[in-house]
Parts: structure tokens; sequence; C-alpha cells
């Protein structure tokens, strides 16, 4: 297992310095000047130049990546043109609201999503059942922002129960924090529970037929028990990769909902990056999220080994 | 005279939306088990055995079966009046089941001395030493070697004798009064078949268990019955001692069950001289090579140094128990995966390293049956479809492939008029019929049958072991017959090649390899198979004559 962790780290190394080429290719190749937006509207073509070689965009296309990559491996990810803040520090600040918010959304999704997938498998036909599977074709089809405006209009706006946008530190404290943090998450949870909980449903459906459920039940075992006991785990493999694949597509829901409730996350972040064509920060943002995709690619397949004594690397 | 541990009286099971055409699962089953007695319930598919043993234990599916009327004891306690927990109660601990597939049975994410232990659990207060005490054991009454190790272990790190061990120590750890086998050898290779039906019966004499065995094998009944109740349609057509049923049936049915198995004595044949339409020499076949990154090879070696040829219109046999390569043999002959080493030569030319392109011509040529036709054919086509899809692949055009399928349909003893029809609209003989003719269509020189009569019922295996020997004749074709049942062997093949862990050990005219087996392991696989003395007078279920020929 160890062996096999230690292979995956080193099989990443390709992966990033791909993506780093990519990253950077990409936002040279687009026709835009940084120099020109940062001078602004009144710069004269003197003052545009200067900027320019200062930000080192004067030098040819390799050596800049050169100097990039160097600088990325001591660790400097550059200074944001825009923001006038190193980059490490500016993700560093914003980093905390989208990790709440991607947590809270997984473990949100997942404590409902799967009873709701395992009591749906059991009463496979029932009302239940086709209420729950008619519920989740719902939670995939709705935008996450008409979700979000739903849940604005009646918690923020009717009910007032909740504030409508921004983001408290848990320094802060956790009811502020907890306050904030509610409609964010059930907003873009939606369509990962009815994603996980089709997938929980699909796959325990063709476990409940297994010979070995039939034994446990033989062993005069109680329902509840051969369902999670025996069930859920021989069914579990995949729904954690269906769990997988959605954090990682959880970043693109993220800058939505981030936008919706004005949280300054990592997701607006990007949208900020993007608009000012801020490169270092995009770039480093774009590292960022694809470390993170690889991180849960290994957690995802040692969870296998975990759930499966089948699996070996 | 002591009282039946289990007694059940007129059962008669619904079928729920029976839309088919019977309306009852089982009718009016009568029949009862005393202490230390084997009973076994024998029957075809369809005969309501299994639906028997689950309405004892209430694991009738919901919604699809339930039970209509009649009565069922145990150790005279009415079962069918109890409430659903209080039949778990007696589930696992007062009437246990063991089951036919050792490897699906076992939750195959939960270490075995855990799924024994849950027994404990369940039924009694025993903390967890107490319960690990009692898992080793009774492991160890199952005899099964290392049970401190065994009790860790994943199930598929043991092997199938192994792991129905495994399921009996789970079935037998509280003592229940009443044991319920439903094909617990079935699955199992036939040396392991043997040592498994030892243990029942030492388990069961030791414990005066009452065993309720349900099978379809006649050798295995005459091994371990004290009693045998054979079943047709859902109802008992007739019960005795065993010696009353095996060797004076009185009713009609009974006797064509028994008259189908195949005898263990081979007919006389005559060799045959021939050419040579397969040989194959030295062939090799390896899984498994040095990875990337993978510092130590595992390499496994599937077949090694197979040599030997049919010969037109002969048929020979490689028998062998699983993992002994007798179907990675059939699968590199017919190049469904490629050979690691040695020839095949097919009337004279070598297509062990041929491309796929110059192979093309030569894949007609060798065509094969598989073992579950149910599985076999493609379930959202015709047979039509599935029967001309080779020939026109071929280039013949389609009218005359159509017009070929319905002769085939004919020849195989169906209606060319069934053509239309999907597979799920056929029994399993017949659709054996479909894969037979579906081969045919394509003229090959060479047809390999994978287990092609292993999961048919014994009648209709007769049937289906008939057919195939009248195409061989008809066409002269040389046929290669994989199987694990000696039974079958003795009747089918000219010749018969025996294999273990990939090597043929043996090989020579079935008459021959029979009577005087040469080597070790021939021998062990010989003296293993169930009920030696029964159903061996000469011609019974022969091929030749023992059912009416379909139209050929």
């Amino acid at each position: 297992m160890f062996a096999f962790i230690l292979r995956r780290l080193l099989a990443t190394i390709p992966v990033l310095i791909t993506v780093a080429l990519f990253a950077f290719l990409l936002l040279r190749l687009t026709p835009s000047d940084p120099a020109a937006i940062i001078a602004g509207d009144t710069a004269t073509a003197e003052q545009v130049a200067g900027i320019r070689a200062k930000l080192g965009l004067d030098e040819p296309i390799y050596t800049q990546f050169f100097i990039w990559t160097g600088k990325l491996l001591h660790g400097d990810f550059g200074e944001s043109f825009y923001f006038k803040k190193t980059v490490a520090e500016l993700i560093a600040d914003r980093v905390e609201p989208t990790l709440a918010l991607a947590l809270c959304t997984i473990v949100l999704a997942i404590l409902v999503a799967v009873p709701l997938g395992v009591i749906a498998a059991r009463l496979h036909g029932s009302w239940i059942d086709r209420l729950m599977m008619g519920f989740s074709v719902l939670g995939f089809s709705v935008p996450v922002f008409v979700i979000g405006y739903c849940l604005l209009y009646v918690f923020a706006r009717e009910l007032r129960w909740l504030p409508s946008n921004g983001y408290n530190r848990l320094a802060d404290g956790f009811g502020p924090w907890a306050q904030h943090i509610i409609l964010p998450t059930l907003t873009l949870s939606v369509v990962y529970i009815a994603l996980i909980a089709r997938m929980t449903r699909a796959s325990m459906l063709e476990v409940l037929s297994e010979d070995y459920v039939r034994t446990a039940r033989a062993k005069g075992q109680i329902e509840r028990r051969v369902l999670f006991r025996h069930a859920l785990r021989n069914a579990a493999v995949p729904i954690v990769t269906v769990i997988g694949l959605g954090i990682a597509l959880l970043i693109g829901g993220v800058v939505v909902t981030e936008s919706v409730y004005s949280i300054p996350g990592l997701g607006r972040l990007t949208v900020e990056a993007v608009l000012a064509r801020d490169f270092p920060v995009i770039q480093a943002v774009i590292l960022l999220f694809s470390v993170v995709y690889v991180m849960i690619n290994l957690a995802v397949d040692v969870i296998y080994s975990v759930l499966d004594p089948r699996i070996r690397y | 005279m002591a009282s039946p541990v289990l007694e059940i009286r007129d059962l008669t099971v619904a079928i729920a939306d029976s839309g088919g055409d019977r309306t009852n699962a089982i009718e009016q089953v009568s029949l009862q088990v005393m202490p230390g007695e084997i009973v076994c319930v024998v029957g075809e598919s369809g005969s309501g055995k299994s639906v028997t043993s689950q309405a004892v234990m209430a694991l009738l599916p919901k919604g699809q079966l339930m039970i209509a009327s009649g009565s069922i004891k145990l150790e005279g306690d009415e079962l069918t009046t109890k409430s659903p927990s209080e039949m778990r109660a007696v589930r696992g601990k007062r009437v246990a089941m063991v089951f036919q597939e050792p490897m699906t049975a076992l939750n195959p994410v939960e270490r075995c001395g855990d799924q024994i232990a849950e027994v404990l659990e369940i039924h009694t207060d025993l903390d967890a030493k107490g319960r690990r005490a009692r898992v080793l054991e009774v492991m160890r009454s199952v005899h099964l070697p290392d049970p401190e190790q065994m009790a860790d272990a994943y199930p598929h790190q043991l092997s199938g004798g192994q792991r129905q061990r495994v399921m009996i120590a789970m079935a037998l750890v509280l003592d229940p009064a009443v044991l319920i086998a439903d094909e617990p050898t079935t699955a199992l290779d036939v040396t392991t078949q043997a040592q498994i039906l030892k243990l029942i019966r030492e388990m069961q004499q030791r414990r005066n268990t009452g065993v309720l065995f349900i099978t379809h094998d006649f050798g295995v009944v005459s091994e371990i019955a004290d009693r045998v109740v054979v079943m047709q349609k859902g109802r008992i057509v007739e019960q005795g001692s065993k010696a009353a049923i095996l060797s004076a049936p009185r009713e009609a049915y009974t006797k064509m069950l028994i008259g189908a198995v195949p005898s263990l004595v081979p007919p006389v044949r005559t060799a045959i001289t021939a050419p040579v339409t397969l040989e194959t020499v030295a062939l090799n076949k390896t899984y498994g090579k040095r990875g990337f990154l993978q510092p130590a090879a595992r390499v496994v070696k599937a077949v090694t140094d197979v040599s030997f040829e049919i010969r037109r219109g002969e048929t020979l046999g490689i028998v062998g128990e699983s993992g002994s390569g007798k179907s990675t043999v059939a699968r590199c002959i017919a190049r469904l995966v490629d050979p690691t080493s040695g020839r095949i030569d097919i009337d004279g030319v070598d297509i062990a390293r041929m491309s796929e392109r110059s192979l093309r011509p030569y894949r007609r040529r060798v065509q094969i049956v598989f073992q579950d036709p149910y599985r076999s054919l493609n379930p959202r086509r015709t047979v039509g479809q599935s029967i001309i899809e080779g020939p026109v692949n071929f280039g013949l055009p389609h009218a005359d492939a159509i017009a070929r399928a319905r002769d085939l349909m004919g020849l195989v003893g169906l209606s060319p008029d069934a053509l239309d029809r999907f597979p799920h609209q056929f029994s399993g003989g017949q659709r054996q019929r479909i894969a037979i003719a579906r081969a045919l269509a394509m003229e090959p020189t060479l047809l390999i049958g994978d287990e092609p009569v292993s999961a048919l019922d014994v009648s209709v295996q007769a049937q289906v072991l008939q057919l195939l020997d009248a195409v061989r004749k008809k066409f002269d074709l040389a046929v290669l017959f994989i199987t694990h049942d000696l039974r079958v062997a003795a009747q089918i093949c000219d010749r018969i090649a025996v294999m273990q862990r990939g090597v043929v050990v043996e090989t020579g005219p079935t008459a021959a390899v029979f009577s005087q087996p040469q080597h070790e392991y021939t021998r062990a696989l010989f003296s293993a198979a169930p009920g030696q003395g029964f159903g061996n007078r000469i011609g019974a279920g022969q091929v030749a004559d023992a059912l009416p020929v379909a139209a050929v």
C-alpha cells in the first residue's frame, strides 16, 4: 500500500508539469495585454511598455515559462498584477470560505444521500422510491443559481432567518459562521444529493440480489444490519467513485455559489482574476485545483482498497 | 419412535401475479425429516425444490411467492404463523442453510471468522472473546486447516472447498435441529465435492442433525441420502428409501430421470483414422508479466506444453477440475486469447500467431458452443439475427443466410418460424440448440463445446448430447468437448485428455482411460466421482438411443 501511494505521488509529477505548461500557454495565447489593463485607459505607450518590462512580459515566451516554473519550485507564485499582493497571500486569504463550503457540501450530501439511496433501494418500486427518484431528477436539472436565488428569497428575504450574503470566519465564532454557510451549502449540495442518492440506489439494488445478502437473512440478521453491514459496504465502490467525481466537479459549482452569495472565496477570486487578466493568480489557481484533483483521485483509490479487500495495488 | 424434526404437510406456495402457466410454485407438498436423517429432494429446474426450502426458512421472495396453505413444523413448532421477528430468532439458530455457490454466498468484504461470529452475535450473549473461541472451535470441527489464520482471511483468499467449509461451520455453529443444504456441492470440483459430502455426513451424524438436501444429481443422492423425495413441476412425484427409489422407481418420471443419468462405463468405440483437423503442438499460455515499476514478475502458467490432435469426425474430451486450464486451451484454439507459444494447426495451417487479418478466413472454421446459453446469446437480438450474423459477415447474401438458418433450426429440432423470437422466449435446452445452430451456420470444421451441457437439467442434457453427436456425424466435424463431468465424457468422447494444473497428464481412448487410468491424478479424479456403483449398466443414458431423435 505504501509503495502504491509513493508510486502514485511520483506519477503526479508529469501530470502537474503538463498542467503547468497548459495553464501558462493558454493564457499567453489569449489576445489580451495585462500591462495595458494595469496601466489603465489614460496610459501612454511608454508607460505600458515600462509595465510590460517590469512584469517580464517582454521576454520570449519560453524564458517567461522557465522563470515562472523556477520561482514555483521555490514556492513563489509571483505577485498579482491586479490586487498588488503576492499570490500566496491572496490564496491564503480566500481559501477558508471555499474549503468550508466544499467540505460542508460534501458532508451534507453524503449524510443525506446515502441513507436516501439505501431506503429507496430497499423500498424499490414503492411510492417512496418513486418520490425520491422524482426529486433527484429535479435536483439534477435545476441550475445552481436558480436554487440559490429561490433559497435566498425564502430564507433571507421573506423569513429573514439567515443572512443573504458574505462570509464569517470560523475564528470569529461558530454561530455567525454557521449562519452564513447554511444557505450556500444547501444550494450547492442539492445536485450532489441527487447524484449520490441515485448512484447509491442503483448500486444497492444490484447488491441486494446477491447471495450473501440472502445468507445474512438466513442467519436471522435484522434488516437494518443486512442493509448497512452487508449490502452497503459491497455497494460502496461505485458510490465512492461518484463522490470523488462530485468533489472534482464541485469547483464549478463553487464559482457560481460564491457569486450568488458574495462569498470572498477562491471561486470569486478566479472570476475576478480572469476578468482582470491577472495571469499569476489564474495560473496558481489552476495548479492548486489540479493538485486537489490528483489528491482526491488518490484518496478514492486508497478508500477502494480499504472498502474491498479484493482490491490490492 | 422419535418424532420428526421437520414436518411439512400439504404445503402450497402461490405465485403472486401468475401470468404464467402455473398459479402455484409448489402444491400439496408433504415430507418429513427425522433427527439424524438425510432426506434428498431431487428434481429438475422448476420442480419447486428450492421454493420448498425457502418456505421453511421464510425467505420466499417478498411480493412474488407466498404460502397459501399447509403447515411447516420444526420440532413440533408451527413456523407458518410466526411473525418476521419470531422467524429471525429461528433462522440461523434452529434451522440453518448452506447454499450452492460458496463464492457468492459469503460476503466478500468481511473476514470469514467475523461472518461465522455474526450468527453468535445475533443469537447469543457471548462476548467477543467467547465468540472467537466458538468460531475457532467450529472451524476446527469442519477440518479447516489453521483456523486462527483462516478466521482472519477474506473469502477470496480461500479455495472453493474451504469456503464451503466456512459456510457449513456458519450453519452448524449453533447446532440447529435442521440443516437445509441447497445444492451444496454443485459448484465444486468432483474431488472437493467428495470431501464436502463426507463432511456433511460426519457433522450430521455427530450432532444428530436432520438434513434436507436439495440436489439434481443422482450420483450425489446415491452417495448421501437416507430417503429420497422426487419433485416435478411443484409436486412430489414419489418418495421412499434410497434403495427403493434408485433401484425400483415406480413412477415414469423417476425412471426417466434415473435413466437419463449417463453411465460411467463408456461404450465400445472404434478408433477413427480420418485426416487430422486440429493439431496443437507444445501449446503454452502464461498470464501476467513484469510491469512498469513493478519489481517481481507474477507469472501464472495456465497451459503448459499441451499437444493433441483431433481427427475429422472424432470427439476429443478434455476433462479436469476448475483451474486445470481446459477452457484456456479451448480459447487459445479459437484464438479468443493469444497463446504464448506453440502451434495450432487447423487443417495443416498454423494459426497460433497469425495476424487478425489473415486469421479471418480461419475464424469460421472453429466455432464454440459455450456453457451458459442464457448468457451466450444477445438478449436484444432475435435468434435469427444471431444465427445469420456470422455468415453475413463472411459475405453470404442475407436471403441465403436466412434460408440456411431455417434449415438449421429444423436440424436442431426447433421450428424455423421461431427465428423471429428472442432468446428469453426459449428454455435452457432450446437456447443451447440455438447456440449449436449458430455455430453450425458458419460451416466449421472444428466445433468446440465448452461445458455445453453443464448448465442443463439431466433429461435435457441427454437430448443436447444426442444432438451434438448427430451433427458431428452429419457434418463429419472434429469436436473438442470440454467438461468436468466424467459421466458425460464417458458417453460422448472417442478419446480423452485429462488435464491438471495446465498439463495434460494422460490421453487415450475413452474406454482405456476409464478402465485402466494410468496417472495418479486420473485415478483420484475417477474415484471421487459420486455414486460409483450407480447407473452403470451398459447403455444407461447412452447418447445413441436414449430419446426420440430430433429431426436430424
